[in-house]
C-alpha cells in the first residue's frame, strides 16, 4: 500500500510537471532580459517587470485587454439578464406557441457562430439603409429578404456595438436557468403571488438570490467564451484601438524577424490572468452549478 | 413533470421571450438561410459585386479546379479533429483518474491539472509558437545542444501538423479533466471495493466498472471537443501556422494545416476574398454539422449508462 502511494504521488508530479512545462518556460522567458530571451538559459531572469510594462504600454497590451475585459463584462451581465427573462417566462407562464420558442431557442445550442462567419460579417458590416422607408421596403419584399442578397446591414464593423449586441443571447443559459427553476418548489411562487408580487419582483427577490450556483457557472463560461474569442474580431474589427485580446496578442508578435519574445511571453501571461481569477473564485459554483448536472 | 404555471398573462412571456429571440432570430437564424442565399452568388468582399450564379460555387467546391484543395482540407479537418478528441480524451482521462486518488495534497495536484482551463486557443498557440521557433526556441536549442539538429518545424508539413495537434490538445486538457473530474466523484466507491474483493485487477475494474460509469461524461465531451477541434482551434492555427506549409502531393492544394473554418475565413477574407464561395463552403459545413448532431441525437439515448433508470 505505501508503495503504491507512493508511486501515485511520482505519477502525479510528472504529470503535472508535462502540463505546466509550456507555461513554466513562458513565465522564465517572461522575466529575462532581451538577449537572455533568446539563449536556451532557462535561469529566471530580473525583467519582469520591465516586459510587463512595455507589452502594456509600448506593445499595447493593455488597450487590448481594456478592451476586452469591458466586451466580457458587457456580455456576460446582457446574457445572463436575457437568459434569466427568458427562463422565467418559460417556465412560470403558459401561452400558445412555448414549445416552438423554447426548440428555437435550444436548435441555436448547435450552431457555432463560426460557420456563418461571412453572412454575419455582410450583416454587420454593410452599410446601413439610408432611411426607414427604404428598410420598410425591404423588410416587405419577402422575396428580397429570404432570396436574394443583402443590400444593406448594420454598419457595425470597427464598433463594440458588432462584438456585443449579437452575443446578448444565450441557449445555455436560458437551458440552464429552466433547468433550474423547475427544480424549485412551485409552492415558493404561489407563496409569492399570494403576496402580491408580480413575476418581475419575484424573479429579483426570490429567483435570482436563489440562483447563486447557476448564475456562477454562467459568468464563467460565458466571461471565458468572449475574452476567448478570435475569429469574429479578427475580421470586424481592423482598427488596433477597438481590438480584442486574442487577436491582438497575434498583432504584438507581429511578422516576420524580430520577434520581442520576453515581452510576448508577458503578454500571453497577462492574457491568461483574467479568466484564471474568473475560473477561481467561481470554480465552487462553476463546479455545482454546471459540471455536477452534465453527469447526471 | 410539468406543473401548472403560477402567473397569468398572455403578452409578459413573450415579452419577456423577445430579447432572446429577436437576437437569436436576427444574428442566428437569419444568417443561416443568407448563407444558402449568398452561397449562389459570386460575391466579392472588397468590391462588393455580386452576381447570381446558381449551383456553380458548389461545383467549384466538388470538382474542377478548387475541388481537391477543398478535399484536402476536409480530410486534414478530419484527421485533426480525430487526433484532437481520442488523444485529448484519453489523455485527460488517464490524468484525472490520476487526480482522482486519495492521496495527501490531491487538491493541489487537482489545481496544477485543471488550470489550463483558463488558457485560449491564442495563447496556447503563442507559448508553443515560441517554443517551437527553429532558431530560439527551447525545443530545438535542446535537440541541438543534445544532438546537433535543428528541424525546421513549422515549415515541414508533418512536424507543423503535429505540433498544432499537441498544442490543440494541450489547450484543452483542463478543461476535459474539470468534467471527468466531477463524474468520476458520482462513481460510487463501493463497486469498485466489490470488483476488487471479487478478484479484479486494477485494469479489469477499470475497463468492467469505471469506464461504462464515465460513458455519458465522455459522450459529451467527444462532441463538445470535436466542437473545439473544428471551431475554436482557429486562433491557435492562425497564430502557430497561418494555416501553412504546403504539403507534398497529394495535400499539395492547400497547406496542412487548414482546416475547414480555416479555409473559409481564407476563401471569404483573404486574398481572393471571394464571399460566395466561402459561403458555399459554410453550407457544406453547416450540413457537416447537422450531420453530427443528428448523430449526437441518434445515439445519445442509447449504449451510454445515464445512472438509474
Amino acid at each position: 500500500m505505501r508503495r503504491t502511494r507512493w508511486l501515485s504521488h511520482l505519477l502525479l508530479v510528472v504529470a503535472c510537471f508535462f502540463v505546466m512545462v509550456p507555461v513554466l518556460f513562458a513565465v522564465i522567458k517572461a522575466t529575462q532580459t532581451d538577449t537572455a530571451v533568446l539563449t536556451p538559459s532557462l535561469l529566471p531572469g530580473g525583467e519582469l517587470l520591465i516586459n510587463v510594462h512595455a507589452v502594456w504600454v509600448k506593445a499595447r497590451l493593455g488597450v487590448f485587454i481594456r478592451n476586452s475585459l469591458f466586451v466580457a463584462l458587457l456580455v456576460t451581465v446582457g446574457k445572463t439578464l436575457t437568459a434569466l427573462l427568458a427562463g422565467l417566462g418559460l417556465v412560470y407562464f403558459s401561452f400558445r406557441g412555448k414549445t416552438v420558442a423554447f426548440v428555437l431557442i435550444l436548435l441555436t445550442l448547435l450552431l457555432p457562430t463560426e460557420v456563418l462567419i461571412v453572412p454575419l460579417f455582410d450583416l454587420i458590416a454593410q452599410r446601413p439603409p439610408a432611411g426607414w422607408a427604404a428598410f420598410w421596403s425591404w423588410l416587405r419584399d419577402p422575396v428580397k429578404v429570404f432570396l436574394t442578397p443583402l443590400p444593406h446591414g448594420f454598419g457595425w464593423s470597427n464598433t463594440f456595438l458588432a462584438l456585443t449586441i449579437p452575443f446578448f443571447a444565450s441557449a445555455t443559459g436560458v437551458f440552464l436557468f429552466r433547468q433550474h427553476f423547475m427544480s424549485i418548489p412551485r409552492e415558493l411562487a404561489d407563496a409569492a403571488k399570494m403576496d402580491g408580487a408580480g413575476p418581475l419582483r419575484f424573479l429579483l427577490r426570490i429567483l435570482i438570490p436563489m440562483s447563486a450556483n447557476t448564475i456562477g457557472a454562467l459568468a464563467v463560461i460565458q466571461f471565458v467564451y468572449v475574452w476567448d474569442q478570435y475569429l469574429w474580431p479578427r475580421v470586424i474589427i481592423r482598427r488596433e484601438d477597438l481590438q480584442m485580446v486574442q487577436v491582438g496578442l497575434n498583432l504584438i508578435i507581429g511578422t516576420g524577424e524580430g520577434v520581442q519574445w520576453g515581452y510576448v511571453m508577458a503578454g500571453a501571461l497577462l492574457t491568461i490572468l483574467p479568466p484564471l481569477l474568473v475560473f477561481m473564485l467561481l470554480q465552487e459554483q462553476f463546479m455545482r452549478g454546471f459540471a455536477l448536472s452534465q453527469s447526471k | 413533470m410539468k406543473a401548472s404555471p403560477v402567473f397569468k398573462s398572455r403578452s409578459l412571456p413573450w415579452l419577456l421571450l423577445v430579447p432572446t429571440l429577436a437576437i437569436l432570430l436576427v444574428f442566428l437564424y437569419f444568417p443561416v438561410i443568407q448563407s444558402f442565399v449568398l452561397s449562389l452568388y459570386r460575391s466579392n468582399l472588397f468590391l462588393g459585386t455580386q452576381r447570381y450564379i446558381g449551383v456553380e460555387n458548389f461545383r467549384n467546391i466538388f470538382s474542377g479546379t478548387l475541388a481537391p484543395g477543398f478535399r484536402q482540407v476536409l480530410l486534414q479537418t478530419l484527421l485533426f479533429s480525430g487526433v484532437v478528441v481520442a488523444s485529448g480524451l484519453a489523455g485527460s482521462l488517464a490524468l484525472a483518474l490520476l487526480a482522482n486518488q486519495p492521496v495527501r495534497g490531491a487538491r493541489v495536484y487537482r489545481l496544477l491539472l485543471i488550470w489550463p482551463f483558463a488558457l485560449s486557443p491564442a495563447v496556447a498557440g503563442t507559448i508553443f509558437l515560441f517554443m517551437f521557433n527553429p532558431e530560439v526556441g527551447l525545443v530545438n536549442q535542446l535537440l541541438n545542444a543534445l544532438l546537433g539538429i535543428k528541424p525546421r518545424w513549422l515549415d515541414t508539413p508533418a512536424l507543423a501538423f503535429s505540433i498544432v495537434c499537441m498544442a490543440a490538445v494541450w489547450k484543452n486538457l483542463g478543461y476535459n479533466i474539470v468534467f471527468y473530474l466531477a463524474a468520476l466523484q458520482n462513481v460510487p466507491a463501493e463497486l469498485g471495493e466489490a470488483a476488487q474483493i471479487d478478484g479484479a485487477t486494477g485494469a479489469q475494474r477499470f475497463l468492467a466498472v469505471t469506464f461504462p460509469l464515465l460513458s455519458p461524461m465522455t459522450f459529451f465531451l467527444f462532441f463538445t471537443n470535436l466542437a473545439y477541434a473544428f471551431f475554436d482551434t482557429f486562433g491557435l492555427i492562425d497564430i502557430v501556422t497561418a494555416g501553412g506549409p504546403v504539403g507534398a502531393p497529394p495535400f499539395d492544394h492547400a497547406g496542412v494545416t487548414s482546416t475547414l473554418i480555416y479555409k473559409i475565413y481564407q476563401d471569404g477574407f483573404g486574398g481572393a476574398a471571394n464571399l460566395g464561395f466561402a459561403a458555399a463552403e459554410s453550407v457544406v459545413l453547416l450540413a457537416l454539422v447537422a450531420g453530427v448532431t443528428a448523430l449526437q441525437f441518434r445515439f445519445g439515448g442509447r449504449r451510454v449508462y445515464y445512472g438509474g433508470a
